[in-house]
């Protein structure tokens, strides 16, 4: 009798305090996906103003930000949509501008191990410039539920940003939605302050790629979206020669 | 229409191939100690490029009101942190400027 009593105590101790640890990572998680959302969804209101603008349906809009989930390539997309670029062309522009991704993915696989590995087909679809940014920054084990909802928010926000920009664009005035554009790049810059705050060489990286991404642009040598992949090679490989001690402990906590 | 749809899942397939690509050749596998040290500056370096210079030209014809929200949202940022408010108080910043401007 007793030792069962004790069992069940035990049992339920852990099912409570699994379910804690579940419900702290889903917490944490929407702590860091609500602002996400929230700062995704003007940008997405613009590209949904702007898609209506250029003459495509509601589906082929939702389609856009439901199938591809890249913020600026879309943009760029329906800039040479109208400029009248082919589709290859501007499948191609697409390749170069999202390349960047895959040296953010190797990041991310790199920092995740395991859970990376297991979840690599869902979880790659959801590595956007914003959702690698908070993630890189988070100090700690990222757990999947913590990923995953952060994924979940900035892809819903994305999805329904946009949607909503088409239907009800044309109802917001013009001067606001024009100013919408600056969301995204809010978004990065809220993301990056506080690591700033701890970290002067963090603070010297960004500034040195983007000072070189300055550069390269006006230099005018590389295709467009690939000086991002160039200042990320060269500042990358600085930093992991110059600083590579205290960076670990600035980003990875 | 098909047109466009071909554009969009052309677009789709170019943009998740890199996104998955590094966790397949990757995964679990050990990196020498210089490539991780690598992969940990990419965050400091992308973030810097993505944002300068882009951030000049985010309201081609209004950098001026673009630079009032931004400069909003890095005193936020740097003294109270957060996303929210940094954020939505960037775009309402610029969109004052916009309308008084």
């Amino acid at each position: 009798m007793k030792t069962l009593v004790v069992a069940q105590i035990v049992r339920f101790s852990f099912k409570k305090y699994g379910f804690k640890i579940m419900m702290d990572a889903k917490k944490k998680a929407l702590k860091a996906g609500v602002p996400i959302f929230i700062g995704y969804f003007p940008a997405a209101i613009a590209f949904g103003i702007l898609a209506k603008g250029c003459g495509i349906t509601l589906l082929e809009c939702f389609l856009f930000s439901a199938v591809v989930f890249a913020g600026a390539s879309q943009f760029i997309a329906l800039n040479l949509l109208v400029s009248g670029v082919g589709a290859l062309g501007i499948i191609l522009a697409t390749l170069l501008v999202n390349f960047r991704h895959f040296l953010m993915s190797a990041y991310l696989s790199r920092r995740m191990g395991a859970i990376a590995k297991k979840y690599q087909f869902l979880m790659a679809f959801g590595v956007t410039d914003e959702v690698f940014s908070v993630l890189s920054f988070t100090p700690g084990h990222l757990s999947k539920t913590f990923v995953f909802t952060l994924q979940l928010s900035a892809y819903s926000g994305w999805v329904s940003g946009t949607i909503a920009g088409y239907v009800l664009g044309g109802f917001l005035p013009q001067v606001l939605t024009k100013s919408m554009g600056v969301a995204l790049y809010a978004l990065l810059l809220a993301i990056l302050l506080p690591e700033i705050k701890k970290s002067f060489k963090i603070f010297a990286l960004t500034v040195a790629s983007g000072v070189l991404n300055v550069v390269l642009i006006k230099m005018d040598i590389f295709p467009n979206g690939w000086t991002i992949i160039v200042c990320i090679l060269v500042i990358a490989s600085l930093g992991a020669f110059f600083v590579e001690d205290d960076l670990k402990k600035g980003i990875n906590g | 229409m098909d047109n466009l749809v071909f554009l969009i899942l052309g677009m789709a397939v170019v943009t998740y191939v890199p996104r998955l690509a590094p966790f397949l050749l990757l995964g679990n596998k050990e990196v020498p100690k210089k490539v991780d040290a690598f992969l940990k500056c990419i965050p400091a370096a992308a973030i810097g490029a993505l944002i300068i210079p882009g951030v000049f030209n985010a309201i081609p014809d209004a950098p001026v009101a673009v630079l009032c929200g931004m400069a909003f949202t890095v005193a936020v940022g740097l003294w109270k942190g957060g996303i929210i408010i940094p954020v939505l108080g960037s775009v309402m910043v610029t969109y004052l400027v916009l309308l008084l401007g």
